[in-house]
């Protein structure tokens, strides 16, 4: 306002004298107004897309690079596939339904169907979540995230599910969990919408609670009810290729800048705040666990390294625009320590056959994330809660508001809820329609590439 | 003249070395494998997020070289010089008769096949 006044005067001054009459001065102050209000858009705009675009890189290629040279290679393009298709299947799904679903005004747990096939979402912006930026952007950033949402859990079970049965879980999981907790966090009216009525006010940046939590717990839920593959963990199955690992795990680091600073959702100071906490996250997660490993091991391995810069990024993802940047570092350090023990050490004496670490990765960092979001988020980084009397309410503990360290836990406690029966229903419901989740005996041993897709990824006779 | 095959399994780092050895006694041809196995060498330990392998396969060349008789020891001597390193897991070499060889371009046959 400061800026329109200011800009107003020096121009009416410029004015000659016939013009200086009030209403044309004001219509002058309008124009001027409008032209600030369309620069700010053009700029919000081009960061928000750039996000979009960010965000899907995460998925294919970084997370199908990542997760395809963790597999033995004769399923490295049914790993691949896993990812790829979330891109086509989950786009469509969130722009016929998913998007009215979240973001739509409905009840406490599920929005309404005002959105759907995108009806009314066009150019002009949704005030009720980012004012500066056609509605479309929202809704195609928004899009990105529940595209990695399923692939991420597809780490669990790889190397022995049907594809069929893939996409129905995949569908059904969008429903039972995804939609309604996106929701309840982030839609307007939601259950734990700190900003937008909510009862529970829940702070997530960035998906923390949203993505990293549903789909790490949905992904334990997983490897649960799938079971191990056979011949685990007797048999040796080792990665086939690291170094695809390695540049998708860089991949991820890059793309999660879209993620996190893109949650700012306008090229805005706070934007900046959310991509440095990130990367240091990223940077913290990555030392952490190789001085773990080092200490533990002997040796600092690479695939340690970007396994601990992909927790430490989960880790960080949910308080990234609420914390001091520094205090990414902390987000860090502690997902990579923790997520490092859970996937390194505690994992083989329980057993289970989280095969890529899905719920070790993200499920672990995400509840992290979430609890320390309640300690450290602060309003001289975030001041967009108010209190009644225009002030910037106090966040987290550091502000002096301790409880909110409990409302981060019951928000974190609803999604597990969501992500254990919801992955529960919606494998039973899976395992019905398809004749079961997993490939038979002679097909799991033959690979995926060949008995689910008739290709192979590596032709040694081409 | 007989044939002789000389089979010389080494360690991948003494390729070049062994190559420049042959070449310096005028041996022009020879099929290389890369080749995975064990002898008296152990293996070693590979850790991949807290799961451990016994790796007991380790990559390897194999030579073939096809020669005279009269020239086998000369070969087989040459290789020795340059893939010696004096540690276990040097390698080794087998020499083996050769019925017929047969140059698929020209039908030559015999020695002059080589």
């Amino acid at each position: 306002m400061k800026w329109c006044r200011l800009a107003a005067s020096i121009l009416a001054a410029s004015l000659p004298v016939a013009a200086q009459s009030d209403a044309a001065l004001i219509a002058e102050m309008q124009k001027l107004k409008g032209a600030v209000a369309a620069a700010q858009s053009a700029g919000d705009n081009a960061w928000m897309l750039t996000s979009a675009a960010l965000v899907l890189l995460m998925t294919g290629p970084g997370l199908a690079l990542f997760y395809s040279g963790l597999v033995r290679k004769k399923n490295v393009l049914g790993t691949m596939m896993q990812s790829f298709i979330m891109m086509a299947v989950m786009s469509l799904l969130w722009a016929a339904i998913g998007y009215s679903l979240v973001f739509a005004p409905g009840t406490p747990w599920l929005g309404g169907l005002d959105f759907a096939m995108l009806r009314g979402v066009g150019a002009t912006a949704n005030s009720d979540y980012a004012p500066t930026i056609p509605h479309l952007t929202f809704m195609v950033y928004q899009m990105m995230f529940v595209v990695i949402s399923p692939a991420l859990i597809t780490g669990a079970f790889a190397e022995r599910v049907k594809f069929n049965a893939l996409l129905v879980y995949s569908l059904l999981w969008a429903f039972l969990v995804y939609f309604p907790v996106a929701h309840m966090v982030w839609g307007r009216g939601g259950f734990l919408n700190a900003y937008n009525g909510g009862v529970v006010p829940v702070f997530d940046f960035a998906g923390g609670t949203v993505v990293h939590i549903t789909t790490g717990v949905s992904a334990l839920v997983c490897a649960l009810v799938v079971g191990p593959r056979r011949g685990y963990p007797q048999e040796p199955m080792k990665p086939h290729s690291l170094v695809l690992s390695f540049i998708g795990a860089c991949l991820l680091w890059v793309g999660w800048f879209g993620f996190n600073a893109g949650s700012a959702l306008a090229a805005s100071s706070l934007a900046s705040s959310a991509f440095v906490a990130t990367h240091l996250g990223a940077a913290a997660g990555a030392v952490a666990w190789l001085v773990a490993e080092w200490l533990h091991t002997g040796r600092p391995s690479a695939l340690g390294a970007i396994s601990g810069a992909v927790a430490g990024l989960a880790t960080v993802t949910q308080g990234a625009g609420f914390v001091v940047p520094f205090v990414g570092a902390v987000y860090g350090l502690a997902g990579g320590f923790v997520c490092f023990y859970l996937v390194v050490i505690a994992k083989h004496r329980l057993g289970y056959d989280d095969t890529l670490d899905a719920f070790g990765v993200h499920g672990v960092g995400g509840i992290i994330g979430a609890t320390l979001t309640g300690v450290f988020a602060t309003r001289v980084v975030n001041d967009a809660l108010k209190l009644a009397n225009g002030d910037a309410a106090p966040l987290g503990w550091v502000d002096g508001n301790g409880g909110q360290v409990g409302n981060q836990l019951i928000g974190a406690a609803i999604a597990i809820g969501f992500a254990v029966v919801g992955s529960w229903v919606a494998l039973k419901i899976t395992a019905a329609l398809t004749g079961g989740l997993r490939m038979e005996a002679r097909e799991e041993i033959e690979g995926m590439d060949l008995v689910l897709h008739g290709e192979e990824g590596y032709n040694l006779e081409a | 003249m007989p044939i002789k095959k000389i089979e010389a399994i080494i360690q991948p780092f003494r390729l070049e070395a062994v190559k420049e050895a042959l070449n310096a006694i005028h041996i022009e041809g020879m099929t290389l494998t890369e080749v995975r196995g064990y002898g008296r060498q152990k293996g070693h330990m590979e850790v991949y997020r807290g799961r451990e392998y016994q790796v007991d396969l380790i990559p390897k060349i194999k030579i073939e070289i096809l020669v005279t008789d009269a020239r086998c020891e000369e070969v087989i001597g040459a290789i020795c010089r340059a893939a010696r390193t004096g540690k276990i897991g040097d390698g080794k070499i087998f020499v083996y008769d050769v019925g017929e060889a047969w140059r698929i371009r020209n039908d030559e046959r015999g020695e002059s096949a080589l």
